[in-house]
């Protein structure tokens, strides 16, 4: 378990005092996929540096599985770095020794025997599925392999925690999701507890089970990522979970209002909500957007309409959808708000 | 006065010179360049490396006064011109050779000179190391040792031997110089015959040799630097 407590962060510059990140708490379960996403500048890497202590945090503590990271002298440090591992957006593999050697490299570190360190970098290549790039050199490799072989080196030395710091956002689309794809499996095979730092909400989407939202070096919002995504909170959610969710494509017209529909498609597909409104209750809703989504395997519907405020007919909608199951309907104001 | 520098006299003594000297210019040009290349790296690489790993944002932050005093010393060795250096270290050259003339004592000051250089040579190929590799190996639980020989110079392998090859190019350089204090080698060749026997064609035909010396020395550098450099390898 990887405890995050009052975690705070400030650089000198010289401009002055720069505060990244500002009283931090989280709790990341064992085995868990738990995503840290923002927008850039956020911190989300700062403070992925500082639960390995590449980053001293300026106040705080990171605990993890009972031991203060922050009181650990620098040998014992680099000895519990062997069971969190790393992997980064620009692969940072060494670009002098081929493939089988970055992958032998962490063991070489530690003084696993040589022949030893080989046999099990050659198995580590065929779970990354590159069995047969062992005397390759990085350059020769395309980005989704140069971070398969960073997966098999991170996972050298028998890790309880691997850190992915922006890992797939170098990779195209299709790469991406292989690549996450490869880390899921491994997060079920081998019990790794993964920290995915991101900015995109697919890759969260995509394989994490819980999630924190950073803002400005606070975190505004943390759960279930199925939670946040059905009903996002904060500024900073909202944006990331409807980004540009058609409020701020089409102007907003004189004596009209707007409200989000969010609902679980399982829900929704026996009745045809805005159909029925408009049947039984004279209200006709003018469709913005809407999308599915599907997260952890459940889909997830999102609806934006605008339905024009006279007879306090706005009003009538929304104590008429909110008396709905499983369905969370707000008013949206000015861009998302 | 044979200044001339075509005639019958001048291609003879030129010829007479190439048949009994050069061979063993040619050899004692080499012999201390090399030599004192290879001194200097002794001195010059460590130092290079302390430059890089010294600094304050360095993976072994050294006190600032340390760091201090090695920049000083280095930039100090680097502004005091060759010719001058050559003899303000003469009575060191006496202490370690025992004698202040010659091949071998011409190589004391040759390191004294290039050390510095080599230095700040190292320093340049260390720092473009890509520092998100360091932090890699960091996050993985290296040393700073284990950092400095696994990854820093091991990474920086095409750029030190690009680097090495300026450094022997220079050092060949500063040897010629040293023919005005009776060091050897080509050098005093055009130097001797060439400067205070007005015998220009025998003069040419040492620079020519040098030169051909230099154009050598690169190609093989740039080679080596090319083949050793894995980036490139497609």
């Amino acid at each position: 378990m990887i405890e995050i407590k009052g975690l705070s962060k400030t650089f000198q510059t010289a401009d002055g005092k720069v505060e990244a990140l500002s009283d931090i708490n989280l709790t990341i379960e064992d085995g868990d996929i738990y995503g840290i996403i923002g927008m850039s500048g956020a911190g989300k890497s700062t403070l992925v540096r500082c639960i390995n202590m590449l980053e001293r945090p300026t106040e705080g503590t990171v605990i993890i599985d009972g031991t203060d990271m922050t009181k650990l002298s620098a040998k014992q440090l680099r000895e519990k770095r062997r069971s969190i591992t790393m992997i980064f957006q620009q692969f940072n593999l060494l670009m002098q020794r081929n493939c089988l050697k970055n992958i032998c490299f962490p063991m070489e570190l530690e003084g696993v025997k040589k022949s030893e360190a080989k046999k099990r970098a050659k198995e580590l290549l065929e779970i990354v599925g590159l069995p047969d790039k062992a005397l390759s050199y990085p350059a020769q490799l395309s980005g989704g392999q140069q971070q398969r072989i960073a997966i098999a080196r991170a996972l050298a030395t028998n890790p309880k925690v691997l850190l992915c710091d922006e890992a797939t956002s170098a990779l195209d689309p299709n790469t991406t999701h292989s690549i996450l794809e490869l880390i899921r499996d491994i997060n079920k095979k081998l019990g790794i507890t993964v920290v995915v730092i991101t900015h995109q909400m697919s890759v969260v989407e995509d394989i994490c089970r819980s999630v924190a939202i950073l803002d400005q070096g606070k975190v505004v919002e943390q759960g279930r990522v199925s939670d946040i995504f059905a009903n996002p909170q904060s500024h900073a959610a909202k944006k990331l979970v409807f980004p540009s969710g058609g409020e701020s494509v089409i102007l907003k017209k004189e004596g009209e209002r707007r409200m989000r529909i969010v609902f679980n498609g399982s829900s929704t597909a026996s009745t045809p909500l805005i159909a029925q409104m408009a049947a039984e209750h004279g209200i006709y809703a003018n469709i913005l957007g809407a999308s599915t989504r599907s997260i952890n395997e459940q889909a997830f519907g999102n609806m934006l309409i605008s339905i024009k405020d006279e007879n306090s007919n706005f009003d009538k909608a929304m104590a008429y959808l909110q008396a709905q199951d499983g369905i969370i309907v707000e008013e949206v104001t000015d861009n998302g708000q | 006065m044979g200044s001339k520098l075509f005639s019958a006299e001048a291609f003879q003594l030129a010829w007479e010179v190439l048949k009994t000297q050069i061979p063993l210019a040619i050899w004692e040009t080499f012999y201390m360049t090399v030599l004192s290349t290879a001194l200097a790296i002794v001195i010059g690489l460590p130092l290079g490396v302390l430059l890089v790993v010294g600094d304050k944002n360095g993976i072994l932050p050294l006190p600032k006064p340390i760091m201090s005093v090695l920049n000083v010393i280095i930039n100090l060795l680097r502004s005091v011109p060759f010719l001058i250096l050559m003899i303000m270290v003469f009575p060191l050259s006496r202490a370690i050779v025992g004698t202040t003339v010659g091949t071998k004592a011409v190589i004391v000051p040759l390191v004294i000179a290039a050390f510095p250089f080599v230095a700040r040579l190292v320093e340049g190929s260390l720092r473009e190391v890509n520092p998100n590799i360091i932090e890699a190996a960091q996050s993985m639980g290296a040393t700073p040792f284990q950092i400095i020989c696994k990854v820093m110079l091991p990474e920086s392998v095409p750029s030190l031997i690009s680097n090495a090859t300026i450094a022997i190019t220079t050092i060949l350089g500063y040897s010629a110089m040293s023919g005005i204090i009776g060091g050897g080698g080509l050098g005093m060749i055009a130097i001797n015959y060439g400067y205070y026997r007005y015998k220009y064609l025998t003069m040419v035909v040492a620079v020519i040799l040098l030169v051909i010396m230099v154009q050598i020395f690169q190609s093989v550098g740039t080679y080596l630097a090319t083949k050793s450099d894995k980036r490139l390898k497609k």
